[in-house]
């Protein structure tokens, strides 16, 4: 077989095919769900329901999408100019960690100066996370997906040992959490009571920005440029090196605001399972969005959907609610694949 | 003083050589995927994957042997999904790498929970018992570290004598370079390079599940969540550290598994001064350097990671 | 010595990729011990075809018979046991493997436990001596020239027995010298019983080398002479379609020194050769052709000139300024204009618009974009004249660039680089692989930009073109430039010797 560029592809292809890649993920997993002896389509009804089925299940998906929508981003910036980061995971959680050091008591300062300035410093910290990664490329011709994901666990472990060390709140019993955030460096909610806060927002407006960048702005041409073709880049004049070290950047620092929202918004507190893998999980959110900024928020809410309509389901149903994982994985790879054949003809012969 | 002595004792090395082990395997398996021009990030949910079915078949009955038979063909069975998505498609081999591990790992994760729903520590089996290599055994230090492990371990070091000679001395193994180094250079000799790339993944990815499977059945007793541990992305740097050179990464890897061996005994030895997390960072940060102190003179595939179309030129 | 049976028939072979057809009816028959020559310009279907008689593609429709033996289509390996042995215009070689290995590569059965690597060798060596191919068969392919990669590539034809060779474009990449041995090669294979089938636009090698000539014309056989009963500007015309009129050369006044070279060395790269003391002068109102087999330091001479390569030693002087801070930027700000040798690697990016790529080089102005905000209505009236002027055909500027054809990109290339009205332009392989009105069009462009004023280097493998064009001519051979002779001082065998790396007698 063979694959020859359609020469444009039609409107209603570029929707069908990703369309049928998200039915076929559900086949998919609608084949393991009668392996746990259940039925797939009530199943799905429940993951439904638990995901969009009343204002608490609304609410908790956008408040599970808003770290998505921040790793989301971060990996669709950086997979536009072709860098892979598969390290979201651990620039989330360096962020999270400086709001934590900065954000109880450190700094008795007002909320309208504190909030900024922990934002600033979360955004800082994960982009010099990432920028260590982008330098060895740029320097050594280090390949930054194996970089990125050892600086995972690295990370990981180096929160781990702040948890149990400095970091360690005296009033937790021995477990490894940190203290709360005090109240003037924490975002308020937006439904009082409920768990949805601003950081909702502000990933929003992140992804508004951020297609404004790419459509608009002379960095984002340029990443764009590189992404497709570094070497044409490099020959029209286009400092590559300079693009590559602010993607890298750009992208780090979107994905610790994600921590740093997770802390300030919602959790409060610093704890080893602060991101069930939400790094990861940005992957899969870029690539369903084709790597739109905009379709980021979107894809994110359906990602998260999926997860917290699972946990409710698996309650319900006793199917495991690692069927959201599974569905997220197939969903990227039938996604991408779908992509590929919006744009290419198979021939077989 | 005490720090030094640790390297003479066989203890340290029969912990050495245990630890390279599984990276023994899954580094022959990724070395192989990359020789063929693909590389394969699939690698860590592939193990996760083999170290489950692997620990699965013989809870359920199956004899050890049988456990590894089956952790392979899991293995292909994923292996063969990823060359379909890069080698005929022509795929990100880094999105869909990333995707087969997700996709492997919440696989694993759910057969589990849906074996074993209710379990908090998971059940042990049997696994494989040290093999005693009659008279070599018995040699001081190397008998004890090389000659006194399990028979998967034998395996392990067994397989890089069979990849070396295959990719040296046979014809496939020919293919098999040629195809990592200039795809057309093999169609043009009448050879598909599709079947030669998907035959290379799908050889590359049983390997890595024997590895993740020896974690299971021979260095411990039963599957853990995370058991993998970023293991799978210590063996991707290891290839390039051993410059795609089934010897060079068998060093490698032993290297690698004796600074892992030496981090623990040095974490006991330190008393909980420095604290644990250091000594675990090692091995990853040592991973991190060896690629920077390589990757300049590295002379990698030609062909790596570049999807290949038939008549393309 | 030939039989009944031709040794290759192709029977109305026709190949459609989406609208376009490559391959229309396509029938011919190649006789035991027969050079066909297989004459077309770019485009015209010559590589699709032989990649049907090969199985690299498969037809649409008609059939190919190797001595009576119909080939199921789309099968390498059945053309291949056939004795249908192909050398293709970009060598199918592994660089980093020793030339036995090269050979010896499917020749077995892939699941024998070990290699015969001395029966190989054997082998190798037999044929080498039968066929006067020498080679080191222990030797890595990566250290070999150009003509030995060839001869590999012909012996690994050979060691399966060809009996029909298809040579695509063999010439393209040796000097006259090297062109010759291959010839005499050729020879010496049809004598042994081979058909031969080459496939060129060269008019002069079809001429010297084969016994009868097929001319394909837009995909479809446009005429068969026997090469003895026919000259050149007949198969041009049939080529073509048309009488091919060589471009007008005006005179044109000597212009100031715009552009030197004075003992520039370039450091070594991992691939081609480095320039080794070089001095050279560009004139504005005169074009300097660079002569030279590829891969003698054409490269760091055009990424020189282009802003992609430094000097190690030398000096750079443009416009009467030594440089300094040397990159693609700064040799646009110093109004070099580049059209580079490989459009899809360098001078596009295929996968962004045609409006992206045109503004490629002069994003950072004023007229594009202010405060790091591009001005997309700018872009697009810029876009716009450009294809105007330049006669682009192309849907849109919105259009990814990777739709149009190559003549059509090179014209924005061309407009890119032109359109600032540049003192000092390279032009490196700039009609490869065009269409002759996309060719007559460069040339003109070029030249029109000489008589503006402009100091020109052009680089080129096509030596009939450089001859064309080119005001004095320079040699390049192992990194070392010739001293540059004025049109007309040195005959084409001279410039030949040169290129082999002899001094010019």
């Amino acid at each position: 077989m063979r694959l020859e560029p359609k020469p444009a592809p039609s409107l209603a292809a570029s929707i069908l095919y990703p369309v049928g890649a998200i039915f076929g993920t559900f086949i998919i997993a609608g084949l393991l769900v009668m392996a746990a002896g259940a039925n797939p389509i009530s199943v799905f009804g429940l993951v439904l329901k638990g995901a969009a089925g009343s204002q608490f299940a609304i609410l908790e998906t956008l408040t599970r999408a808003t770290p998505l929508i921040f790793t989301g981003l971060a990996v669709a910036v950086a997979f536009r100019a072709k860098l892979w980061n598969i390290g979201a995971e651990a620039q989330f959680y360096i962020g999270a960690t400086v709001t934590v050091i900065l954000g109880t008591g450190a700094l008795p300062l007002p909320a309208f100066i504190l909030v900024p300035l922990l934002m600033i410093a979360a955004l800082l910290c994960g982009a010099l996370l990432l920028a260590g990664p982008a330098w060895l490329k740029i320097r050594f011709g280090v390949d930054e997906v194996v970089t990125t994901l050892l600086l995972n666990f690295i990370v990981l472990l180096f929160v781990s040992m702040l948890l149990e060390g400095v970091l360690k709140d005296p009033m937790s019993l021995g477990w490894p959490q940190s203290a709360k955030v005090m109240t003037e460096a924490q975002l308020p909610r937006i439904i009082t009571g409920k768990r949805l806060h601003y950081g909702f927002v502000i990933a929003v407006a992140l992804a508004i920005a951020l297609w404004f960048v790419m459509k608009k702005t002379v960095l984002g041409y340029e990443m764009r440029a590189v992404g497709h073709n570094a070497g044409a880049a490099r020959f029209l004049g286009m400092p590559v090196n300079g693009i590559v070290m602010k993607t890298a950047l750009l992208s780090g620092g979107i994905a610790a605001l994600g921590g740093f929202s997770e802390v300030a918004g919602l959790k409060g507190n610093l704890t080893l399972d602060l991101s069930p893998g939400f790094g990861y999980t940005g992957i899969v959110v870029a690539m369903l969005a084709m790597l739109n900024p905009i379709g980021v928020v979107f894809s994110a809410i359906f990602v998260a959907g999926i997860f917290v309509g699972a946990a409710a389901m698996s309650r319900a149903a006793g199917v495991p609610s690692y069927i959201a994982d599974v569905i997220v994985a197939t969903s990227l790879l039938t996604m991408v694949t779908a992509i590929m054949l919006s744009r290419y003809r198979v021939r077989w012969r | 003083m005490e720090a030094l002595e640790i390297l003479f004792t066989a203890s340290f090395w029969v912990a050495a050589i245990r630890i390279a082990s599984p990276l023994i395997f899954a580094t022959m398996g990724e070395l192989i995927c990359e020789r063929a021009g693909v590389l394969n990030l699939g690698i860590e949910g592939i193990m996760t994957a083999g170290a489950f079915a692997g620990w699965f078949t013989v809870y359920l009955g199956g004899d050890l042997w049988t456990g590894v038979l089956v952790a392979a063909l899991v293995g292909m069975t994923l292996g063969l999904l990823h060359s379909v998505l890069t080698v005929p498609l022509g795929l990100s081999q880094h999105v869909v790498g990333i995707g087969i591990t997700m996709l492997a790992t919440s696989l694993t994760y759910y057969f589990y929970r849906l074996a074993l729903p209710e379990v908090t520590s998971p059940p042990k089996i049997v696994p494989f018992e040290p093999w005693a290599v009659p008279g070599l055994s018995k040699l001081p230090i190397v008998g004890e570290a090389l000659f006194n492990q399990t028979p998967l371990t034998y395996m392990a070091f067994a397989t890089v004598i069979v990849v070396a000679w295959a990719l040296y001395r046979t014809p496939l193994g020919l293919a098999v370079r040629a195809v990592g180094e200039n795809p057309s250079a093999v169609e043009a000799q009448g050879i598909s390079v599709t079947i030669i790339r998907t035959g290379a993944v799908m050889a590359g990815s049983a390997l890595m599940a024997i590895g993740g499977a020896f974690l299971t059945m021979s260095a411990f007793n039963s599957f853990f969540f995370n058991m993998i541990n970023g293991r799978g992305w210590v063996c991707i740097a290891l290839v390039v550290f051993g410059s795609w050179r089934p010897g060079k990464a068998l060093i490698g890897a032993i290297l690698f598994a004796a600074f892992d061996a030496y981090q623990i005994r040095l974490q006991q030895l330190s008393g909980g001064i420095v604290p644990y997390q250091i000594f675990l960072m090692l091995p990853y940060a040592l991973s991190i350097l060896a690629l920077i102190v390589v990757a300049r003179r590295a002379t990698y595939p030609k062909a790596l990671m570049v999807p290949y179309q038939k008549g393309e030129r | 010595m030939s039989t009944n049976i031709p040794a290759l028939r192709l029977t109305s072979i026709t190949k459609r990729f989406g609208p376009l057809t490559a391959n229309d009816t396509i029938s011919f028959d190649v006789n035991q011990g027969e050079v066909i020559a297989l004459l077309g310009e770019n485009g015209a279907g010559k590589t699709t075809l032989m990649n049907i008689l090969f199985g690299h593609y498969v037809a649409d429709e008609g059939s190919v018979e190797v001595f009576g033996q119909t080939l199921p289509p789309g099968d390498p390996k059945a053309a291949l046991a056939a004795g249908v042995g192909m050398v293709h215009q970009h060598f199918t070689l592994a660089d980093n493997m020793t030339v036995l290995d090269n050979i010896a590569l499917g020749t077995q059965s892939l699941f024998r436990p070990r290699l015969d690597r001395t029966a190989a060798k054997t082998k190798i060596a037999r044929l080498a001596q039968d066929f006067g191919l020498s080679v080191k068969p222990d030797a890595l392919v990566a250290d070999l020239s150009v003509g030995e990669r060839q001869r590999v590539e012909i012996l690994k034809a050979l060691y399966r027995d060809a009996r029909v060779l298809i040579l695509d474009e063999p010439t393209a990449v040796l000097t006259p010298t090297e062109t010759d041995a291959l010839f005499k090669t050729l020879k010496l294979l049809v004598a042994k019983g081979l058909s031969i089938i080459f496939i060129s636009h060269k008019l002069h090698e079809v001429m010297a080398a084969s016994d009868r000539v097929l001319v394909l014309r837009a995909g479809k056989l446009s005429g068969e002479r026997q090469t003895a009963a026919t000259n050149r500007r007949e198969l041009a015309e049939l080529m073509v379609g048309r009488e091919i009129t060589p471009p007008a050369v005006p005179t044109v006044p000597l212009g100031p020194v715009l552009f030197e070279l004075s003992s520039v060395s370039t450091a070594r790269q991992a691939h081609g050769t480095p320039l080794k003391h070089a001095d050279l002068i560009l004139h504005g109102g005169e074009i300097t052709g660079i002569a030279g087999v590829s891969g003698n330091g054409q490269a760091a001479l055009a990424g020189l000139i282009a802003g992609t390569e430094t000097p190690s030693a030398g000096t750079v002087t443009v416009n009467g300024n030594t440089i300094s801070g040397w990159s693609p930027r700064a040799a646009l700000a110093v109004g070099i204009a580049r059209v580079p040798e490989d459009r899809h690697s360098q001078g596009a990016v295929a996968d962004m618009s045609v409006m992206e790529n045109v503004i490629a080089e002069r994003y950072r102005d004023s007229r594009f974009s202010r405060s790091g905000l591009l001005d997309w209505a700018a872009a697009r009236k810029f876009t716009q004249s450009i294809i105007e002027d330049y006669n682009v055909k192309c849907p849109s500027p919105d259009a990814r660039i990777r739709l149009l054809s190559g003549g059509n990109m090179q014209k924005l290339i061309l407009g890119r680089a032109l359109d600032p009205d540049p003192s000092v332009i390279l032009a490196n392989q700039p009609s490869r692989g065009l269409d002759v009105g996309a060719v007559a069009y460069v040339h003109q462009k070029l030249l029109e930009a000489r008589s503006r004023g402009a100091a020109i280097l052009l680089i080129s493998e096509d030596l009939e073109e450089l001859l064309a064009l080119s005001d004095r001519i320079v040699v390049i051979s192992e990194g070392h430039l010739s001293r540059p002779s004025a049109r007309g001082e040195l005959t084409v065998r001279q410039i030949g010797e040169m290129m082999a790396g002899h001094e010019a007698a």
